[in-house]
């Protein structure tokens, strides 16, 4: 087996098509609300029943991101926090016992400077299993391809209801992790939820492919992740959690807390 | 004179680079959401300047209403006291008082080809702002111009001017309060409503094809500039001088001479308070390549590939990035970029007041001082051009309090 074929089999396992609501995959944000709090938010993210964690890096100038995601990552720059930290926490946290595959989530600038391969080799060693780039859109992303593929890291590519059929084959052909469905024309966070536009989304890519399907952007509530049981595999979870663990004394029990309220009471 | 001297220049056009790539720099790197309006977006602006129907409006309205062709002036006393001939191509006599308008009118006629009736724009001085507000006016489309708050603040004549025009200024409260941030939200603003909303970019920024759009409008100043040198003195230019933030009046005048390599071609960037971290602009003489605002460029970021504060004087130079067309002019050395500071731009503002009667903008007030320094070189000849890309009026408070220390 390449490395190229065993990047993101952990991922697309943890993520497998099952009945009943989707999986939950929890967001949280290298060094926010404090630089010491990733590592036991990355833990109760997973005791809280999170199949694979998002891990956020924070960056100075996010597009994709609405207001709640912006103001944590200044927060968490304010912090100290930089790629090379993060890793560290990520090693931090696998060492003490963090078993959930972890993607993560950032723009490509602060890649670039660390150089793509140094920090696809770098995460790999630290216990990452995918990557995750906003700004980074297929006919760009040859390069990061690559060196991910070299290094053994996932990459997970992302598809909007704006994105045409031929482009969504394209982008599920080219993820290793899952294809992560934008919900709606927009940036991360509070919106309008529940817009057709992102089951349409769902229904337009499970004709198309058979990797797992996340739907991200938007997704805050329980009943609006129970409503897509059978048409997405997971919901990637972020702005709310981001919100609890703001001004909370306990930020990785408000995440977990969070998260077990978006998950239907056996 | 010549008549053709009289008619607005003709838009150089050319095909759009493939992939949108500048040697290394250039590309898109932007969400998802907006590549298949970039692609729309390619594709109606080689038709429309493949259109001879849409070249002729456009020229109308640059000759009818926007005041075209604007003049090139021989600025004498500027040029005795440099030792030097300066020769400033009169942008600041455009309609709305800078050459944002030639970008703004090109691409408000655009959208209306594709059917987008809410135009999105960010600005810094809010000459970006103020001029797409006021094409929006003319077009009849809604306009939302996100600027930040520390910019409002600097540029409150501007903002009182786009409401009058009917526009909504959005105040932008993240990072900085600057173009940058503003940049980044009106991108935000576009990701959401991508479908019924045009982004006028107002720089020759972006992620393809908005550099070889923005350069392709701003090359009127440059073809008509050439005319223009040529039938006044019967030469080219020795050198063309402009300021650069994002880059597009530069662009825009130095299309008209790439191909005259003869004609050496200086940019002028803020120097701001100095060249610490955060104190200037200077992002082509002190930045590093990365990505910013979905291009490749030349950017000013700490080693973590965080894009660092900026300031300058000039709302309007007070950008971390740089167009993707400059950074590789830089690289193959075609033309230089210097830095030049607050102070001396000021200088240059009160210069052009008094010698000339003019009052530059500061933005390009810092490519007077560049071209009026070119002079302390004996052996330095000219004609020096310089495009004075705006009026200074915007700045008055900003010029009067620093005067006042």
């Amino acid at each position: 087996m390449s490395a190229d074929e065993f990047a993101g089999a952990r991922i697309r396992q943890a993520l497998a098509r099952r009945p009943g609501p989707p999986h939950l995959v929890p967001y949280v944000m290298a060094g926010f609300p404090h630089r010491g709090d990733t590592v036991p938010q990355l833990l109760a993210a997973e005791a809280a029943g999170g199949a694979v964690v998002e891990l956020g890096l924070p960056y100075s100038d996010p597009l994709a991101d609405g207001p709640t995601i912006q103001a944590a990552g200044q927060r968490a720059l304010a912090e100290g926090m930089s790629v090379a930290l993060a890793l560290e926490q990520v090693r931090d946290a696998r060492a003490q016992g963090l078993a959930v595959p972890l993607v993560v989530m950032t723009y490509l600038n602060p890649l670039l400077q660390m150089g793509l391969g140094d920090f696809c080799r770098r995460a790999v060693r630290a216990g990452v299993e995918g990557l995750l780039v906003p700004d980074l859109p297929l006919e760009e992303s040859e390069d990061l391809i690559g060196a991910a593929a070299q290094a053994g890291l996932a990459v997970v590519t992302m598809v909007a209801p704006t994105t045409p059929d031929w482009r969504l084959k394209r982008a599920a052909e080219l993820s290793t992790g899952f294809l992560y469905c934008v919900s709606r024309t927009g940036v991360t966070g509070a919106g309008s939820e529940d817009r057709d536009e992102g089951r349409q989304l769902l229904a337009r890519a499970r004709q198309l492919t058979d990797i797992p399907l996340a739907l991200g952007f938007g997704v805050r509530r329980l009943e609006q992740i129970q409503r897509l049981a059978g048409l997405a595999d997971a919901v990637v979870v972020a702005s709310v959690l981001l919100e609890a663990a703001a001004d909370a004394a306990d930020p990785a029990q408000a995440v977990g807390l969070t998260l077990r309220g978006l998950q239907a009471s056996a | 004179m010549d008549p053709a001297v009289n008619r607005p220049g003709k838009l150089l056009i050319t095909s759009p680079p493939p992939a949108g790539r500048y040697g290394q720099f250039g590309g898109r790197f932007v969400p998802e959401t907006v590549m298949p309006a970039l692609a729309e977006l390619e594709a109606a602006a080689v038709a429309a300047f493949a259109d001879p129907q849409f070249l002729e409006e456009l020229a109308d309205l640059h000759a009818d209403y926007a005041g075209r062709p604007t003049p090139c002036y021989f600025a004498s006393r500027l040029s005795e006291h440099a030792g030097l001939a300066i020769w400033l191509k009169r942008e600041d006599l455009l309609h709305t008082g800078a050459h944002k308008l030639n970008n703004a009118l090109g691409q408000l006629l655009l959208a209306r080809r594709m059917g987008k009736r809410r135009i999105v724009a960010e600005t810094g001085a809010g000459q970006h702002g103020l001029a797409t507000a006021t094409a929006c006016a003319l077009f009849d489309l809604d306009c939302v111009v996100y600027m930040g708050e520390e910019d409002m603040r600097r540029q409150a004549v501007n903002v009182a001017k786009m409401n009058l025009l009917g526009a909504r200024v959005e105040p932008v409260r993240s990072g900085s309060r600057t173009l940058k941030d503003a940049t980044s939200e009106a991108i935000r603003d576009w990701v959401t409503n991508v479908r019924d909303t045009h982004y006028v970019i107002g720089s020759a920024v972006g992620p393809h094809p908005y550099p070889w759009l923005v350069r392709t409008l701003q090359s009127v100043i440059g073809s008509e500039a050439r005319e223009q040198m040529l039938a006044a003195t019967g030469a080219l230019p020795t050198q063309v001088v402009a300021c650069v933030g994002g880059g597009s009046n530069a662009i825009g005048i130095f299309a008209g001479f790439l191909d005259d390599s003869q004609v050496r071609l200086l940019g002028v960037e803020a120097g701001g308070r100095g060249l610490g971290r955060g104190e200037h602009g200077a992002s082509l003489s002190h930045g590093r390549p990365g990505v910013l605002h979905g291009s490749q460029s030349f950017l000013l970021q700490d080693e973590d590939g965080q894009v660092d504060s900026t300031h300058s004087i000039s709302a309007g130079l007070d950008y971390p990035g740089v167009g993707p067309e400059h950074a590789q002019l830089r690289q193959s050395g075609r033309a230089r970029y210097i830095a030049v500071d607050d102070e001396q731009a000021l200088a240059a503002f009160h210069l052009l007041c008094r010698l000339e009667g003019i009052l530059p903008a500061l933005e390009s007030a810092h490519a007077i001082h560049a071209a009026v320094a070119l002079g302390r070189d004996a052996d330095a000849e000219g004609p020096v051009l310089v495009c004075l890309s705006g009026r200074g009026d915007k700045d008055i408070d900003t010029v009067l309090e620093w005067d006042q220390g």
